[in-house]
Formats: C-alpha cells, sequence, structure tokens
C-alpha cells in the first residue's frame, strides 16, 4: 500500500482547494488589461500607493472584513443576515455623533460598542433561545434598518472631519489606511483560531456539536463569540464605508452586503453546513466578487445586464471548483473489460 | 455445485493515497453463507460498495446470473436483486421506524401511501426478529442496535437473492444473533445466497460455509470453512502465524483496589434507567452487563453527565457533585467513550490527529494549544498501539474504515489519562488482533490506577477484563457479581433471567 | 410558560411531538390576530382574515416551493426573482404580444419549472452549494428582468382582469380572489404529494440524510432536481398570481421575497438543515407575516423606520414565545435502548 506520499498528498489537497478561486481571479484581472492597459501598475504619487489593483483592495476592505466574521459565523454552522444592518448602524450612529459634535474617540467607541452588542444580541437568541441561526439574525437585519434610520432620522447625514475620512479614505505608510486595517484583521483572525486551539474548537462545533458537547466543548460561548467577532468586523466596516464617503446613509449603506460576504465565504471553499473553514478562501472570494464589479465597470457593461454577467461567473467559478465537474472532462471510462462487445448480453435495467 | 449467482473477477479500487483494493476475485453461489474476513482496513466494506454502485471499480469485472453488468448505483443493485445492510447504519433518522423499512416501496391504496398497513406490516416484521417497538417513533430515538436491527429487517424484507450484511452484529447481543442467525438460515434455505462480514470468529464458525480472506486489499484465498482451523484463519488474515490464541484469555488480572473515584446514590433518570446505587474504584475495571434496552449505555451516559440525572446525587472523594454537563465530568476526570461512533463520536471532516487531540485539547482550554511535536508525538504513538490503518495522522477520518474511526474515538479519550474511563462498546467492529491490544491496554490502564467502566455486548469480553460486573435488566440493577474466575457468560445470563423473576 | 408547555406535554390526547411547533404557531397566530381584534376597531371580522389570503396568496405559493426545497436541506434564493420574472412575462405576452393569456400562463410555468429543474441538476450533478447555485439563479432571473425592460409594463389583457376583478362570493358576504383560491388549491395539493406520494417521503429521506436515503436505493439524485423544479414551479405560479395582484410586470418586483419565504418556512417549524417540518406550518408562516403586516398597516401612524423596527420586535416576540413554549427539555434518546 502507498503510505508514503500521503502527508504530501494532504497538502497537494490543501493547496488545490484554492487553486480554481486564484485561478479566477488571475483570469478576471488579466481580462482587465484588455480594457485598461495600465491596470495593473502601481504608481506612487506623493509617498501614495495608486492602482486598479490598489483600488480593488481598497473598494473590497469592508467586504473583506465583513466575510471575516461571516466565516466565523459559519464554521460554526450559523449564518448571520444581520450584517448589512450592523454596517448602517455603526456608520449612522458615528456620524451622528460627530456631526453632534462629539469627538472622533467617541463616535468610534460607540459605533465598536454597539456593533458588538448586537452581534451578542443574535449570539444569544441563537444560544439562549434556540432560534434557528437565520431566522434569529433576519429580525436584526429587518429592525437593524429601523434602527439605522432611526438614528439618520431618515436623512443622509454628511459631515466634515478629515480624521474620520482616514478610515476608509485615509492614507498610512503610503497605503490606504483601510487595507492596513483589513490586513491586521485577517492576521489577528488567523493567530486567533490557527496559533490557538480556537479553529479547531470551532471546526468541531460546526462539524458536530453533538460530538463536540460529548467532548467537553462547551458551543455556546464560542458561537456567541463568533456572531460578537462579526458583528464586530460588520461595524468596522460600517465605519469604513461611511468614512469614505462622509455621510450616513441608513437605507442604503451596506445594502445586500451579508449575501456577497456570504457569496464570499462560499466561492472561498468553505461550506455553509459548518465545520471546516478557510479564511485565505474568503478573501479569496471577496477579492473575486470585488474585481467583478471592477470589470463589469471597467469592460463598459451596460447595467441592465450586469446581474446576468455576475450570474455567469459566479456559475463558472462554481463548476471550475466542482469536482464532480471537472471529472467530465478529465477522467477516462474506467477500464472495464465488460463493455459491449464483450461476453454474454448486457442487463436490460431501466434505472 | 450449482453456478454463482454473483462473481467479482480482478476488482481493484484506488482512493487518493490508498490502493482499497487490489484485483480482488469473489463469488457466491446460491443458497449458502459466505464469510468476508480481514483485518480493519483489509478492504470488506469497499469490496461490498463496489458491489453494490456506490463506489466505481478502477479496473474489473461484476457478473450476475452469468450477465456481465455495470452496476450504476445502490437503486440499480436493489433492482438487480441485491439487498444490503451496510456497517454504518444507513437509515433516516428523521423517518418512523416502519417508515424505514417500507421507503421506497412504500405499499400503496388508490395511488396513495397506505400507512396502515406500514405500520401493521413493520409491527409484524420486527416482532419476529423479536423485537417489540412503537413502529412511528423516530427512528433516531432508537439504540444503535435496534437501528442495526431495523436495517436488518429492511433488507431481508427486499426478497433479493443476494443479501449482503456487513459486521450486521457488531453491537447485538446473543438472543439477537441467534434470531438474525435462524433468520439467515430461513434465507438460505429458500435459496438466497448471502455475503456476511464479522470480526467474531465464533459467528463466522457458526453461520459460514465458506470464506474468503482480504488482507491489506490484496485476496489471500476463499476456503470452505471446514477445512480452515481458527488460527489458520486468523493466520491468513494478519499474516502472520499465530500460536497462541489463548494467551489473552486468561488476561483476568489481580484487583488493585484503591481509593473510591465516584459513588452514585439513587441516580436514576426517568425513561431511561431506575435509580442506581453503585461505588467505582480506583483500579478496578467494572463490566456493565445486560442485554438489549437493559440501561446499561443510559447508566454511563448519567455518569458522565451526557444526559442529566433526574434523582440522586453522585460523590466524588471530595462530597457530592453537581455533574452538569459533560464538561463537568471531564473537569473531575471522567471520560466517555461513546457507543455511536458517527454520531456522538468522531467530526467526520476532521482528520485523525484533530479528532484525537480534541478532548484533550479542549480540557487544556483553548489558549493552550499543543505544540506541533507534542501532538505528532501522542498521536504517532496511539496510531502504533492501536494500529490505526492508514497509519498518517493527516487522513479524513471519514475516509477511515469503520473499525479504524473506531480506534480513533478509543485514542482521543485514552491520550487524557481520566480518572476514571467510561467505555462504552469500545471494540465494536475492531478485528481479533486489535481488539487483544485493547482489552490489554485496558486492563494496563486499570493496573496504574485508573478506573475503568467497560460495556459490551459481548459477555466473554466483559468477563475477560472486568473484577466486577454490574448486571442490568429492564432498566434496573439486578445485581452485582464478583469475577473471581468462575464466572461463565451463562451465570450472566442466568443472572439476567432470575432478575426477571424477582420483578 | 413551563405550565403551557407541560399542559401541552401531558395532555391525554397529547398530539405527535413533531406536531407541537405547528400548534404552537397555530395558537399564536390566533393570539395575535385577538389582540389586533381588541386593539383596532374593524380588525377582527372575517374578511380581514381572508384578506390575509388574498394579499399573501403569492407568498403562500412561494412558501410551499421553498418548504420542499428546506425539508431535502437545500435553500433556494431564486424565488423572489422568478416571481417577477414571470410577471414580467405575463405582461409582455398579454400586452405587448398580445398572445392568448392561458398560453402565456402556461408557458410561464413551464419557464419557472425549467428553471428550478436546472438549479437542481447543477446541485445535484456537479454538488455546488445550493445556496450559491440558486444565488446565481437569482442573479440571472433578475438580470433578465432588467434585460427584457426597466420599466413596469402594466397588463391589459381580458382574462386576467376577468379573473382579478372578480373573487369566490362566500356566505356573509365575505370574498376571497381567484388568486386565494388557486393559493390553497395549491396548499391542498402540496400537502397531499408530502404526506401520501413517495416522492414526498422521498424529500423528508433525503433531507434527514442523503447518504442514507442514497444507499437505501431511493433516488435521492432525482429527488433533489424535482424539488427545485417544484420550488421554480411555484415561483412562476406566484408569479402569475403577483401579476393577477397587481395587474402589472415590474423587474423590481419581489425584490427580498426570498427571504420573507424562507422566514415564513421556518416560522412555520421547518428545520432548515432539512428533514423535520410540515407544510402547513409554512402557510401559517405566512399568515403571521401577514398579521404583522396588517396590524401595522390597521395602526397606520409609524413612520417607515419606526414600521421596520416593530416588525423586527413583533417577529421577535413571536419566535420567543414560540421557542419558549416549544422548547422541550433537551431529553435526548430516552426510547428503548
Ligand atoms: N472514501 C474513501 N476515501 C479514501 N480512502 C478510503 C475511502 N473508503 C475507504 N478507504 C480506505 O480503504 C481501505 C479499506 O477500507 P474498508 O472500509 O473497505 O475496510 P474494512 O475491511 O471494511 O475495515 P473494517 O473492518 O474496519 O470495517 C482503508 O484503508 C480506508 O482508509
Ligand atoms: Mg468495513
Amino acid at each position: 500500500m502507498n503510505r508514503a506520499d500521503a502527508p504530501s498528498r494532504h497538502l497537494g489537497i490543501l493547496k488545490h482547494s484554492l487553486f480554481w478561486p486564484v485561478t479566477v481571479l488571475i483570469v478576471m484581472l488579466l481580462a482587465n488589461v484588455i480594457f485598461t492597459r495600465d491596470f495593473l501598475a502601481i504608481r506612487i504619487e506623493q509617498g501614495h500607493l495608486y492602482g486598479s489593483l490598489i483600488d480593488i483592495l481598497l473598494f473590497g476592505a469592508p467586504l473583506i472584513l465583513v466575510a471575516l466574521g461571516m466565516t466565523m459565523v459559519i464554521a460554526t454552522g450559523g449564518v448571520d443576515l444581520s450584517v448589512g444592518a450592523t454596517v448602517a448602524i455603526s456608520g449612522a450612529l458615528a456620524c451622528d455623533l460627530i456631526a453632534k459634535g462629539h469627538g472622533l474617540p467617541v463616535a468610534i467607541g460607540a459605533a465598536i460598542g454597539a456593533s458588538l452588542l448586537l452581534g451578542l444580541w443574535n449570539g444569544l437568541l441563537v444560544t439562549r433561545l434556540g432560534i434557528q441561526p437565520i431566522i434569529a439574525t433576519l429580525i436584526l437585519m429587518v429592525a437593524g434598518r429601523g434602527i439605522a434610520q432611526l438614528i439618520t432620522g431618515g436623512q443622509i447625514i454628511t459631515i466634515n472631519n478629515q480624521g474620520y475620512k482616514l478610515i476608509g479614505g485615509g492614507y498610512w505608510l503610503g497605503l490606504p489606511f483601510a487595507i492596513i486595517l483589513v490586513a491586521v484583521a485577517l492576521v489577528v483572525t488567523v493567530v486567533l483560531t490557527r496559533r490557538t486551539a480556537l479553529g479547531l474548537l470551532i471546526e468541531s462545533v460546526g462539524g458536530n456539536a453533538q460530538a463536540s458537547r460529548l467532548a467537553g466543548i462547551r458551543s455556546s460561548g464560542l458561537i456567541v463569540l463568533a456572531y460578537v467577532f462579526c458583528g464586530l468586523c460588520a461595524g468596522v466596516a460600517g465605519l469604513m464605508i461611511s468614512s469614505n464617503t462622509l455621510s450616513a446613509d441608513g437605507n442604503n449603506a451596506g445594502l445586500w452586503i451579508e449575501l456577497d460576504a456570504i457569496l464570499a465565504v462560499v466561492l472561498g471553499g468553505t461550506a455553509l453546513t459548518g465545520g471546516r473553514f478557510s479564511l485565505a478562501g474568503t478573501v479569496l472570494g471577496a477579492l473575486i466578487i470585488q474585481t467583478l464589479d471592477t470589470t463589469i465597470y471597467t469592460a463598459g457593461i451596460p447595467p441592465r445586464t450586469t446581474l446576468v454577467f455576475s450570474a455567469a461567473v459566479v456559475t463558472i467559478v462554481c463548476l471550475l471548483q466542482s469536482p464532480a465537474f471537472r471529472a467530465r472532462f478529465t477522467r477516462k471510462r474506467p477500464e472495464r473489460p465488460a463493455d459491449p462487445v464483450s461476453t454474454g448480453p448486457k442487463q436490460e435495467v431501466t434505472a | 455445485m450449482a453456478a454463482p449467482v454473483l462473481e467479482m473477477e480482478g476488482i481493484s479500487k484506488g482512493f487518493p493515497g490508498v490502493q482499497a483494493l487490489q484485483d480482488v476475485s469473489f463469488r457466491l453461489f446460491p443458497g449458502e453463507v459466505h464469510g468476508l474476513m480481514g483485518e480493519n482496513g483489509a478492504g470488506k466494506s469497499t469490496l461490498i460498495k463496489v458491489l453494490t454502485g456506490v463506489h466505481t471499480a478502477d479496473a474489473g469485472l461484476v457478473t450476475i446470473d452469468d450477465v456481465d453488468t455495470l452496476i450504476r448505483g445502490p437503486l440499480h443493485a436493489q433492482r438487480l436483486g441485491i439487498s444490503t445492510v451496510y456497517q454504518e447504519v444507513n437509515l433516516c433518522p428523521n423517518l418512523s421506524v416502519a417508515e424505514n423499512i417500507f421507503i421506497g416501496r412504500e405499499p400503496r391504496r388508490f395511488g396513495r401511501i397506505d400507512w396502515k398497513q406500514i405500520n401493521r406490516r413493520a409491527t409484524e416484521l420486527l416482532a419476529r426478529l423479536g423485537l417489540d417497538l412503537d413502529v412511528t417513533a423516530q427512528l433516531g430515538s432508537c439504540s444503535l442496535a435496534v437501528q442495526q436491527l431495523i436495517a436488518i429487517v429492511r433488507a431481508v424484507d427486499l426478497k433479493a437473492k443476494v443479501l449482503i450484511l456487513d459486521e450486521p452484529t457488531s453491537s447485538l447481543d446473543r438472543g439477537e444473533v441467534a434470531r438474525l442467525f435462524s433468520v439467515m438460515r430461513r434465507l438460505k434455505a429458500d435459496g438466497v445466497a448471502i455475503l456476511f462480514v464479522s470480526h467474531f470468529l465464533e459467528q463466522i464458525y457458526e453461520i459460514c460455509d465458506r470464506v474468503t480472506v482480504l488482507r491489506n486489499g490484496g485476496l489471500v484465498g476463499e476456503y470452505p470453512i471446514g477445512e480452515l482451523s481458527r488460527l489458520d484463519l486468523v493466520a491468513k488474515m494478519t499474516g502472520q502465524e499465530l500460536t497462541a490464541l489463548e494467551e489473552l484469555d486468561e488476561a483476568s488480572p489481580d484487583v488493585v483496589k484503591g481509593e473510591r473515584l465516584l459513588a452514585l446514590e439513587g441516580v436514576g433518570r426517568t425513561g431511561a434507567i431506575d435509580p442506581v446505587d453503585l461505588d467505582l474504584h480506583a483500579g478496578e475495571v467494572v463490566g456493565f452487563a445486560g442485554l438489549l434496552g437493559s440501561g446499561r449505555s443510559e447508566l454511563a451516559r448519567l455518569i458522565f453527565g451526557a444526559d442529566s440525572a433526574d434523582t440522586g446525587v453522585i460523590r466524588t472523594g471530595g462530597g457530592p457533585v453537581a455533574l452538569k454537563g459533560p464538561r463537568a465530568a471531564i473537569d473531575q476526570g471522567i471520560a466517555f467513550c461513546p457507543e455511536d461512533r458517527k454520531g456522538d463520536g468522531l467530526i467526520m471532516d476532521l482528520t485523525v490527529e484533530e479528532n484525537i487531540i480534541l478532548a484533550l485539547q479542549v480540557s487544556r482550554g483553548w489558549l493552550k494549544p499543543l505544540s506541533q511535536r507534542k501532538r505528532e508525538e501522542l498521536v504517532g504513538s496511539y496510531i502504533k498501539a492501536l494500529r490505526i490503518h492508514p497509519p498518517h495522522p493527516y487522513a479524513l477520518v471519514k475516509n477511515l474504515s469503520g473499525g479504524n474511526q473506531q480506534k480513533v474515538l478509543l485514542a482521543r479519550w485514552l491520550i487524557t489519562r481520566p480518572k476514571l474511563l467510561i467505555l462504552d462498546e469500545p471494540t465494536r467492529g475492531i478485528d481479533i488482533g486489535a481488539k487483544t491490544e485493547i482489552q490489554k491496554l485496558v486492563v494496563s490502564l486499570a493496573g496504574d490506577g485508573m478506573g475503568v467502566v467497560f460495556i459490551s455486548a459481548e459477555l466473554e469480553e466483559v468477563l475477560r477484563i472486568s473484577h466486577k460486573i454490574e448486571v442490568l435488566r429492564d432498566r434496573r440493577l439486578v445485581a452485582e457479581l464478583d469475577n473471581d474466575g468462575t464466572l461463565t457468560p451463562e451465570h450472566i445470563l442466568q443472572t439476567i433471567a432470575n432478575g426477571a423473576a424477582d420483578s | 410558560m413551563t405550565t403551557a408547555a407541560d399542559v401541552l406535554r401531558r395532555s391525554p390526547v397529547t398530539p405527535n411531538r413533531r406536531h407541537i411547533p405547528v400548534f404552537v404557531t397555530l395558537g399564536l397566530l390566533l393570539l395575535t390576530f385577538s389582540i389586533g381584534s381588541v386593539r383596532y376597531e374593524n380588525f377582527g371580522t372575517p374578511q380581514v382574515f381572508l384578506d390575509l389570503f388574498i394579499d399573501n396568496a403569492f407568498l403562500i405559493v412561494v412558501a410551499i416551493g421553498m418548504t420542499f426545497v428546506i425539508l431535502t436541506g437545500g435553500i433556494d434564493l431564486s424565488v423572489g426573482s422568478v416571481v417577477a420574472l414571470s410577471g414580467m412575462l405575463c405582461a409582455i405576452g398579454t400586452s405587448k404580444l398580445q398572445l392568448p393569456a392561458p398560453l402565456v400562463i402556461l408557458f410561464v410555468l413551464l419557464v419557472g419549472t425549467g428553471f428550478g429543474a436546472a438549479m437542481g441538476y447543477m446541485i445535484t450533478a456537479f454538488q455546488v452549494q445550493p445556496f450559491i447555485t440558486t444565488l446565481a439563479g437569482m442573479f440571472l432571473a433578475r438580470g433578465v428582468c432588467l434585460t427584457l425592460s426597466e420599466n413596469q409594463i402594466s397588463i391589459e389583457n381580458g382574462f386576467f382582469d376577468a379573473v382579478a376583478l372578480n373573487s369566490l362570493r362566500l356566505p356573509g358576504g365575505n370574498r376571497l380572489s381567484w388568486g386565494a383560491v388557486t393559493a390553497l388549491i395549491a396548499v391542498a395539493v402540496a400537502i397531499y404529494v408530502l404526506q401520501w406520494t413517495r416522492l414526498g417521503r422521498n424529500v423528508y429521506a433525503v433531507g434527514g440524510s442523503e447518504q442514507s436515503a442514497m444507499l437505501m436505493g431511493l433516488p435521492a439524485g432525482r429527488t433533489k432536481i424535482q424539488v427545485y423544479a417544484i420550488s421554480g414551479f411555484c415561483s412562476a405560479l406566484g408569479g402569475v398570481l403577483f401579476a393577477l395582484y397587481t395587474l402589472s410586470g415590474d423587474p423590481t418586483h419581489a425584490v427580498g421575497m426570498e427571504l420573507d419565504a424562507i422566514a415564513a418556512v421556518v416560522i412555520g417549524g421547518t428545520v432548515l438543515t432539512g428533514g423535520s417540518g410540515y407544510l402547513i406550518g409554512s402557510v401559517l408562516g405566512v399568515l403571521v407575516l401577514g398579521v404583522i403586516k396588517t396590524i401595522l398597516s390597521f395602526d397606520g401612524t409609524l413612520s417607515s423606520w419606526w414600521t421596520r423596527i416593530a416588525i423586527g420586535v413583533l417577529l421577535f416576540g413571536f419566535i420567543a414565545l414560540q421557542r419558549l413554549i416549544g422548547a422541550r427539555r433537551k431529553s435526548r434518546r430516552s426510547a428503548p435502548s
């Protein structure tokens, strides 16, 4: 038996599972070069980095962040539909406080605090009341938008605060601050889940909750933690979005970001049923979605057909990732001595 | 002899990294019971799954009634007259017992499913195997052994010409096995060909006409059972000459009874087990014996806090403790290896290593991850000690053979080094060699001062390693026997019968 | 709360435990309705109750399809877009192309069914996760809507007008629209299919354990394709009813309806992981959402954001009560060992 190559096979599969998302991303980036010749170029102006690639990272930053939080929730076997509402509330709260003359720390602190509370609320509904995650977070998805509009009074609040602008639209050390923020969040998440046993415990709870309980895992704590973390990510993303435009729109900020985030997670190879998760995959998924948006824009696809185009791309990515689909084209038919011209007649079966 | 009803020739099947079957041939004649033997991971279940179309063979040929056949899937196999009980119970936990027996071929009246008839016939069929249960109950609420019997009932009632039973007896006790065998004999007399997998040699010798032996994915040979001694059979399976199969039978060791670890006073739970008084000591192996439904697993679950008790108190050395849930029990040094490895035990999508270190990691807390080196060392040593195959830590548990999965689960709890280890059917589906190793390990752990609770449907095994045997019946503890070396399985069965007379 | 649960559990006519969520939902629905009747004038009339069916006929039909899908453990996000697409096709077919209405409706139902079956095929044959497949379906259907027309198209067709403007007269001067009648018929058919046909039982089996269903020799793959086809059909039918209700087709109709449908199914006691739940529960779920909306419209004083908050609060109150009453003590495996 072939035992020696098994560990390397494992690594091979790990690489493999991200192979197709990476390929798709690269192909999409290259396709953009057709429409914009200097698409891949990165320039330095006044000590700041500029370029389409930087833009993709910058515009994609909130989505990556939300998707990171979503990954943890999905890994526990749940889902969080309320992230869009949290994005709106956090932005609205911060802008409202700034508009009312409070300092930046107060505004940001309040927004983050509120997001944590919203995450906690979701987590408690799921663990304490045992409500199915999709419906537990739907409550906040519906009500949260109302709360955001309540904060903004149904208006779009605009502010003028250059300090606040830094979060989502400013530069630091030559890089957009939002990108740095996302990178830090990613590193922290990776360290927390992979350098400690947290990731293992979460995957275990998502993989088989009953068995995890018998192994001594107190899953409620972990699940609440995942929702709180997801709320936090959404809150920071909300700050980014509102800071980028220096305005808060309770109605439209973060609209449908929950679907994009879930899509990013799934494109990255994490199953919605919970268990194994891949943070790198999620980041890739989010970048694919952002690049798709950019491509639609640069390729000049008319707005009315963009959705059809998105559908096509999503379908292609999924099919490429599906081993069953690839097998259609690559697998040789199993060698069977029993093909039509062999011994005895074929058995007639209605299947 | 008549023509074979089924022939497999030159079957090969590889999975990434493992060649599960290599050029295996196999024949099955009408009216015979054919044993398929081999160690854990030898390829028995894979051969069966190739036969029923779950896996597509890489090479090879299947002939049914002299007709070359490409079997496209379980549904197709069923239509061809092959009916199968797979190793892991594969029924739908959310459906009723009756529906699980009839789904896919429900009797209909005026075009609609006739529920009355389904329930009536299911009751009859189960009664034939001596089971009296509410057929409208959800399957998931039944114990593993009952589920296994239900799967058998379903397969038998399909009236196929080939019946495949992959380790159907792994969690059955004597009575059920006897009833199953009588059903099998009846089918055999009707000319049905039966493929039977079991790790119990006695059962093989009792029921089989011929055996086919697999080793490491290769075919060793096909033998009439009468021409093969037990020692020969084991030697063929393991590839090693084994001189003393009996060596382990004398393992019953001396008791070095230590401090009292746990005292149960009137601990019970309505519908699961009546209040029980029980003392568990360090260094002592306590066996729970009882028939199906006697409450032996339920009692174990109460001790661990997997289910909460309605009545009674549990005391440790320090005084009464509230064992609210598994975590509290683990913190008290209690470990519990559950019977249902698929549902209650393993995380199928994780690797062998992750599954093994899980409980240890949990008790250390998430902030203190085991170092890479420590993990490799621990996991590596248990892979070797329990002969987990394939022997590398990064294999996904779902890809392991049934017996090897069981070993992984066992390893998880052994490495936690608990004060009290509760093992519910720890050797279910494990081959003879590894089983002996595990029994020795348990005995030596007790020798080192660990308290052990050992539950098994196999009375011989309980007798072999326990110092004290708690006999249960009808959800009550009916007797406590000292295993002084003179006890026999018959004694225990007698005690159980008397327990009935008492009540 | 515990007392209510205890009464439910111990009463001699204890219903099957699995029916409890449905009964709890029904009880709470009636409770909510009575509270509405006490608070608002003209609320507690039979017609207001019937209006629940009239105003939500399309959602009931869509929720039927969603129930089938969720029972197998899947999800269908495309329903809202397919409803919109069906409405558009109805409008274009009858009013722009001047085709006979029955023909148009037949075509729409075929398109919806085929669309669902195609998604089901992708999910089954290529093992793409349902969420993502149907999300792509949602994009596609909505995109086709926008490509067909960016503006609302009103329906001017004799058949549609006749069906929309007439209704079934009931005793007591009450009325039920033909759309609602269609929805109720669909409910009856669906209940029959789920309970008394092999297809229905296979749906539950696949939801319980797809692997087991396959090994037991059930046509698991075919069943999955069938449920998505059914969901596609129901969405298309829902789209026709929606077109009847609004007498127009609009590319922005029914945005987010998939969430309403999923919410209705889950409120009705069906578990998202599949295998457990009843169709009647989903209908009750739709009615719950309907009652909440009706109460808010009777109130009429709330600004749009307070309405949203109120929906959230009512939804929370409802679900929390449902959980607290329905929650059984975590008793696992107390049955025979
Ligand atoms: N789906 C799979 N993917 C990868 N490897 C597999 C898969 N299924 C089985 N194997 C491997 O094939 C080998 C044979 O497994 P199989 O289940 O046939 O053993 P078995 O003889 O039935 O053992 P047991 O007595 O433990 O049930 C094992 O090494 C197992 O790890
Ligand atoms: Mg096996």
